[in-house]
């Protein structure tokens, strides 16, 4: 681990009662979704100006956690990286939203419920931000289906090719 | 034999109808300048200078769908884009032709997803598809040929619908 991250895992983890894992010089923490909040504060006033990611990992078919949201900052002016990880349960999966201290968050946790179906408490502005607006399902979960093209060959070309949805003029 | 072998040169060609509007039309159909993704690189090859589309009176790629007659769909079509194509397609004049270039517009190609329409016949009506992954020029320009066989052959009695 890098030596000016040390401190601050160190003091992180006195704070929240938790243990940094690392892997390959790059830092991880596990915590619950309420203290996400005060994380993020805590984080900003170490001098991690930028949540470089938020996105999340559909672990189906395991249900407790189903998804991990990872928060991954960055201090730009220190040069350091640190992730922080909220496991979240697949029934009606929610995580307190950090849009008031990242402002870049606004759009990332629009995303995180368009691709993933988990809702951000608080989100200013909590709408679908990449699908269609008016589009069924959270297509990054690993539950939802593929497409739909079925592969014509010619013992069924014919077959397919009757019901296959094809434009009018 | 028509008239002109029997009367000499007299400065008069005669054909029929049917084939002076398909010399029009095959001879400059404007394609839409219109590319999605990387197949429309290859399109813009096809019109440069080494393969050279103008040939074929299609030196003019028509910013606008209303001045244009062929829409090439040059790459996959993502479902937001779908209902643009479509707004396209219907602001064209008749009559208008579609050329389905490359896998991913002709059945979604490798993108079996959420994302991308699974050929963009669901969408407009396609004339000639042409595979590949992307389809080098020449095979874009024997699309459009294929296409142009089509146009010639049309009868206006099958026109009418």
């Amino acid at each position: 681990m890098d030596n000016k991250l040390q401190p601050i895992v160190e003091e992180l983890q006195k704070e929240f009662g938790v243990t940094a894992s690392e892997y390959r010089r790059d830092a991880s923490l596990v915590l619950p979704a309420e203290k996400i909040v005060a994380a993020c504060q805590k984080m900003h006033a170490l001098g991690f100006e930028l949540l470089s990611a938020l996105t999340a990992v559909d672990y189906w078919p395991q249900e407790q956690p189903r998804f991990h949201i990872v928060y991954e900052f960055t201090s730009v002016s220190k040069n350091l990286r640190l992730e922080i990880r909220v496991p979240v349960p697949g029934i009606n999966p929610t995580v307190p939203t950090v849009s008031h201290i990242y402002r870049g968050a606004n759009w990332r946790e629009r995303e995180l419920w368009d691709m993933f179906g988990i809702k951000a408490e608080g989100h200013p502005d909590l709408r679908r931000i990449l699908m269609p607006a008016d589009w069924e399902g959270h297509p990054l979960r690993k539950d939802y289906p593929l497409g739909y093209e079925e592969p014509q060959f010619t013992f069924n070309f014919e077959e397919i090719n009757l019901r296959k949805p094809y434009a009018k003029e | 034999m028509g008239v002109e072998q029997k009367l000499g040169n007299m400065g008069v060609v005669t054909t029929t109808l049917e084939q002076a509007v398909a010399w029009s039309r095959t001879n400059a159909m404007w394609p839409m300048l219109f590319g999605l993704a990387c197949c429309a690189i290859e399109m813009m090859s096809a019109q440069a200078s080494h393969y050279d589309m103008s040939r074929f009176g299609m030196e003019l790629m028509r910013p606008s769908p209303r001045q244009s007659d062929l829409m090439i769909v040059a790459g996959r079509v993502s479902r937001k884009m779908a209902p643009v194509l479509r707004r396209l397609y219907d602001q064209m004049p008749e009559p208008k032709w579609v050329i389905s270039m490359g896998d991913c517009a002709s059945c979604g190609g490798v993108f079996n997803n959420y994302a991308i329409v699974q050929g963009v016949d669901e969408v407009v009506p396609v004339d000639v598809y042409v595979a590949g992954c992307p389809p080098r020029p020449e095979a874009l320009i024997h699309g459009v040929l294929t296409l142009y066989e089509k146009v010639r052959g049309i009868k206006f009695a099958d026109a009418q619908k």
